[in-house]
This record gives structure tokens, sequence and C-alpha cells, in this order.
């Protein structure tokens, strides 16, 4: 059995703006010891994803659907069991160590209150585990600073911290959401290092939140790629970046600069994200899809298998996107980046771009009918 | 071939107290740029990297006179930008423009998109009747990308991208000849990031300007620079051509940081060694003496705390007592002692 089954997992937001839809009907599994890559943009949903799972979603936020972890259903769990399953079995990390950490305590002293409050430690025994942790992030000196506060440290030190922390009560699930992205990339490099070592050392597994597709490629088993707040392509991390099945996954791959390339032309993704408040109908990248036909604009595709692991949500025939045989002609560098668009054509695409949340210039098709 | 920018010697320190000193004790003195030597012909993108800290903003904060700085920036008519009085820099304020970081901060939220992006205009060039001006403006939007029925909008009705869209032709309005970019791309998705990016070196082009690109991600200054110069504490570690750079890298700093970028290919990945740097970045208030990556190289001998390496190699500059490629032994016995 998986140690983490999501199914159908949809994240709602009421807010003033309307109903905000940030993650629907998302279905995936962790199996034990196993590293998950959760890969978008901002506002595709995935870190409401990680604080549905974590319980930690804001007030004005709903969750529905299954997360079973570990044989127990914590979706909207009560308090009394979330809480024994958060830091003892399910930990997360997040991306900016300093606001995670508390300022006015010692590293000891919130070290410690996790395993005073979930182990039943003395503080005695407590700090003298902290110690122990601190080595095995491989903080320098870890007796003599775990006395210090967190704004004593810098930033890799301070992520150090809080691997360290939620590693305290030795859970089998890290969620770490953007860890390594306030960081320089030689600090990255030891970050991402240190928690496959942990993993490994613990045989803990791990969901990884990243926009980086380097960082996946360098350090998951198994990859999700999400756009408009749905999983669109899962598979392992080997196929996916040598044949990415997904049109979406194509573009993010061929958008990106490599360091380890001869210079080619970047291939943008022309356009914006869609906006969440007001969810496309069909699916949310048909507008910035080469390989659209019309069917994508009235049906969003389900997530279905094509092959042993790997699935995607899309309408175009898989030869046709492995073949990159496109469909429509997408102007280069951006639909609203031409010079030379006559004023009348401009208007409408604008629309289709999404230039603003507000006031965007009504379709002409409205004037038709 | 003539030099656009000619910069020798530039240094930036800023006093900082000593918490608990005496207000009329001397300050300490942060060096954030300490000596930096680069020529920029016209027309060539000049690429900055280096971690936080390494003072790359700060210089291009100097370039501008936005903070006070020492040395010399000749411009291509020979003046020295950074001895020029307020006013006489003035002139030159139009040659040189600046592309901020975060997009929606450095448009004021108060002003329509037609004001940004005219105000430079009106500044610069006062004798422009106010259609003019509009002209010109709506002109640029379309350059750069944006509809120039959206002149009225606030800067709140457009996305990330967008916003760098109009930052990027606020600066372009007036014709300069420099632009300098300070992480430009770095606040933007991957897929807006590549709209920029193709946008610049478009508008580079057709423009015939000159480019300081200073960002913290090696790949994309790989992709739009002609040169790279790599900064580590305020100085120059190494200055070539981006295919020398990427391609024979001789200091081990800039080794270090290109082995540590990730790649997005997972057999690349698996096969990659980094080379690990020992410890921390130092203190820029009390940098190590003689070459300062010394304290986490992994070639560092005694001479290099004596002497202050100077950067050598014309084309290719080196600022290293020991340039060339790591040995494997090297980045074997640098793994041990990181592990240690």
């Amino acid at each position: 059995m998986a140690l983490l089954d999501i199914t159908n997992l949809s994240v709602r937001f009421r807010t003033n703006d309307g109903e905000v839809r940030a993650v629907s009907d998302v279905s995936l599994s962790v199996e034990q010891g196993e590293t998950l890559g959760i890969v978008g943009e901002s506002g595709s949903g995935k870190s409401q994803l990680s604080f549905a799972i974590m319980g930690l979603l804001a007030r004005n936020g709903a969750a529905s659907g299954s997360v079973r972890f570990d044989g127990d259903e914590i979706l909207n769990a009560k308090p009394k069991l979330i809480n024994r399953i958060r830091a003892e079995k399910m930990a997360m990390i997040f991306q900016d160590p300093m606001t995670s950490l508390n300022p006015y305590m010692r590293v000891a002293d919130q070290m410690a209150e996790v395993l005073t409050l979930h182990k039943g430690m003395s503080k005695r025994e407590a700090v003298a585990e902290s110690v122990r942790m601190l080595d095995a992030v491989r903080i320098p000196d870890a007796k003599g600073r775990i006395r210090l506060y967190p704004h004593e440290f810098s930033g890799g030190m301070r992520q150090r911290v809080m691997i360290a922390m939620a590693l305290l009560c030795r859970p089998k699930l890290l969620i770490a959401d953007e860890p390594t992205t306030a960081l320089d990339v030689t600090v990255q490099a030891q970050i991402m290092q240190l928690l496959s070592d942990l993993r490994r050392d613990f045989g803990m597994a791990m969901i990884l939140i990243t926009h980086d597709l380097g960082v996946v490629a360098g350090s998951c088993e198994r990859v999700a790629v999400m756009y408009g707040g749905r999983i669109r392509e899962t598979g392992r991390v080997g196929p996916i970046f040598a044949e990415p099945a997904l049109p979406y996954t194509q573009g993010l791959l061929d958008a990106i600069p490599r360091v380890d390339q001869e210079d080619e032309e970047l291939r943008a993704i022309p356009g914006q994200p869609p906006n969440m408040s007001r969810p496309p109908a069909g699916c949310a990248f048909e507008p910035r899809c080469p390989y659209r036909r019309p069917v994508c604009a009235e049906i969003d595709p389900p997530l279905e298998d094509f092959a042993p692991g790997r699935a995607r949500a899309c309408h175009a025939p898989l030869a046709d996107v492995l073949a990159r045989r496109i469909t429509a002609e997408l102007p280069e560098v951006d639909p609203i980046a031409a010079g030379d668009i006559p004023e009348a054509e401009a208007i409408p695409r604008a629309a289709v771009a999404g230039a603003g949340v507000a006031g965007t210039p009504s379709a002409p098709g409205k004037e038709a009918e | 071939m003539s030099t656009l920018l000619n910069v020798t010697d530039l240094r930036v320190s800023f006093p900082i107290r000593r918490p608990g000193a005496m207000p009329w004790a001397k300050p300490d003195q942060l060096r954030a740029v300490n000596g930096v030597d680069f020529t920029l012909r016209p027309g060539e993108t000049l690429g900055v990297v280096g971690e936080s800290g390494c003072g790359k903003s700060t210089l291009a904060r100097a370039l501008i006179g936005l903070v006070p700085a020492t040395g010399k920036a000749e411009w291509i008519d020979g003046k020295d930008l950074l001895a020029l009085s307020p006013a006489k820099m003035m002139a030159y304020r139009s040659d040189i423009q600046m592309v901020f970081q975060d997009p929606l901060a450095s448009l004021n939220p108060r002003m329509t998109v037609g004001q940004i992006i005219a105000e430079p205009l009106t500044t610069h060039r006062p004798n422009l009747s106010r259609a003019e001006v509009k002209d010109r403006v709506k002109a640029m939007m379309e350059k750069v990308g944006l509809l120039p029925n959206q002149i009225n909008r606030y800067p709140h009705e457009f996305s990330g991208g967008q916003c760098q869209r109009i930052g990027i032709a606020r600066a372009l309005i007036v014709e300069p000849r420099l632009i300098i970019c300070d992480e430009p791309v770095s606040a933007l998705d991957v897929s807006i990031q590549a709209q920029v990016i193709n946008l610049l070196i478009r508008l580079q082009k057709d423009l015939g300007l000159s480019l300081i690109f200073i960002a913290h991600d090696l790949s994309v200054v790989k992709h739009i620079s002609d040169r790279v110069m790599v900064l580590y504490l305020g100085k120059v570690m190494e200055i070539a051509s981006s295919s020398d750079l990427y391609g024979n890298p001789q200091h081990p700093y800039t080794q270090a940081l290109l082995s540590a970028v990730p790649v997005p290919d997972p057999t690349i990945e698996a096969g990659k060694t980094i080379v690990p740097l020992k410890g921390d970045l130092p203190s820029p208030m009390n940098p190590p003496s003689g070459c300062v990556f010394r304290t986490r190289c992994p070639r560092a001998e005694a001479r290099c705390a004596a002497e202050v390496p100077a950067l050598l190699g014309g084309d290719h500059g080196v600022a290293c007592h020991f340039p060339g490629p790591l040995t494997e032994a090297e980045i074997a016995r640098a793994r041990r002692t990181e592990a240690a």
C-alpha cells in the first residue's frame, strides 16, 4: 500500500472576486522512500496542494476528496489526529527559512519544543537530540551554535536548521516546498545533496515542490506537472525529460536556457497562465498551446494512462506531440509582442492573452451574438 | 573598436558603525565593490554573475550614480561619469537607463502606464509637445509587446511579465545607448522569463543597444551575454567571452559555480560531479587577505593568502595565482574536507 494516497483532491477559496479553484481533482500516490517532484509555475496550485495535505489551508479555503496517509484519512481530520501525524510522521519545510523559524526563540528552544511536545522528552534530552540532528545536517560546531537565534545564521545554514527541525521526529514523509529557491546555486547544490543523503539514511519519502526543472531532474524519481490547478502529466523522471508527452511540459523544457548547451533561440510559451477565479471551460493551456484543436476549448481532457507508469491530460494525439506536428501557428515570441498587428485585430488577441484581471476588452464574438 | 564604457578600479564602500560603538568612533567600511575593471563595447551584452552579496547590484547602482563610488567610468566621449556633478550627470542619464528586478514594485501604482513610460521623456526632452510624447509612448508600447490602447491602465492590471515590459519601455523611451538590467527576469515564471529574454535580445539587435545584464542564474546569463564577468566579494574573478567562460572556465570559483547549476536532464544530473565549496561566504566587512576566494578554494596555498592575484590574461581575464581546470584528485580532496 502506498504511504500517501490522494484521490480527487480539490481546493477552493472563497474570495471577494468569487470562488477560486486552486486545485481540481488531483489524484496521486507516494510510495515509502520515494521522491516525487511536483512542478508548476506560480498559481498552478502546487503549494495549495501541499497545504491541503498538511491541513494548513487558509481559513477561506476548503478541501474535498480524500487523502490517506499510512492508513488514516487525514483530509479535514480532527485537530487531535492531524496534530499527531504532523511532525511525527509527516513534516514540511518551506521556501523562506527566516519567516518559518521563530525569531524570538533560540534554535535550541524551538527544536527542543518539538521533542518535548511530541515525544515527551525532558528538555535536556531534547536539546541533546537536537544537537545530534544539527550534526546530521552538517552544521559545524552544532553544540555551540544551537544557542544562537535564527538571524545569526546564514541563509543556507538557516535552511539546514529547518531541515533538522523537520526531521527530529523521523517523519516518514517530508514535503519540501521550494526549499532552495531563495538560495544561491552553490548552497542549493549542498542542500539538495543533504536532502538526498538524509532521505537515504532515514528511509524517508519526499515530495519536492519546485518550479525548477533542473532541481527535479537531479533529485526526483517521479514527477507530476501541474498547470491551472490540475496534474496534467506524470511519470518517471527519465522518460518525461527525454520525451515529454504534454505540450506544456515540452514548452517548459524548450523555454529554459541551459548552461550545458550551445545557444539556441529560446522558444517562449506565448501568453499568460490562466486566471483561476475565471477558469476556462476546456483545457487551461488551450490559449497557449501550439497543438490545440477545436475540442480543447470545450472539454478539459482527463488524465489518462498511455504507457506503464505514465499519464497525461491532452486531446492532441501522442504521436503528434512527440513528432512536434503542431496544429496552431502561434506567434514566436508572444501573441501581442509583434509590432505589425493591425489595430482591429489586436484587440481580440489581447482578450485571449488575458491582458489584465479587470476590464479586459470583450471578445468580438459577443458583438456577433 | 571603440569602447562605450571603460571602468577602472571602481570601488564602493558603505560606512557601518559597529554595534555599541561611540557615535564619534570611525566607522568600519563594508567594501561592496572592491576595485572592478571592465570595458563595454557598443552593441555588446556584458553579463555579471555572482552569488548574493558579491556586489553585482551595487556595481549597477554605482554606474548610474545611485550610490557614491570612487574610481573611473569613462564614457565614449571621454567624460568620467563618476566625476560629474549631478547637473552634468543629468545629460548622461538619458544615455544610461536601468531595468529593475521586481516588476511591480518598480512602477508607481498611482500612475497610469502612459504616465510611467512618458516620465523619462518629459524629464529629458522637455520641448516635446504632449501629442508627440503620447505618440512616442504608444509606439514604444507596441515595440515591447503591449497594446497601445492599454495606455490608461494602472500597473496592478498587468501580470508580472507585462509589468517588466512596461519597465523596459520606460528605459527605452529616451533612446539610451546602455541599459543596465538588474535581475530583470528572476521574479518571473519560466514561460514568461523566456518571453522577456527574447524581447531584450530582439530590442538590442534592432536598436544597437549595449546591455549590462546582472543575474544570479548562470544559464540565463549564458544565453543573453556576449561576455561574462564573475564577481566574488566585490572583486572580478574571471571575465571572458560567454563561450570561453562556460566552455573553458579557468578560475576555481567559476568552475564551482558552473558545476552547481542544475541541468534539466536526469542522465546528466546523475553523472555530474559538483565542486564543493568550504564553509560560508566571508563577511565583506572583513575580507580575507590576498585572494578573497582562498578561504573556500580547493586549491589555495600560502601564496594566495599573501598576494592579491591580478586580473591577467587579456581577453580571458582570470584573477588567480593557479588558474586552470580542477583535477579529479583536487575535487575528491575538496569533497573529503567538506564532509569532515
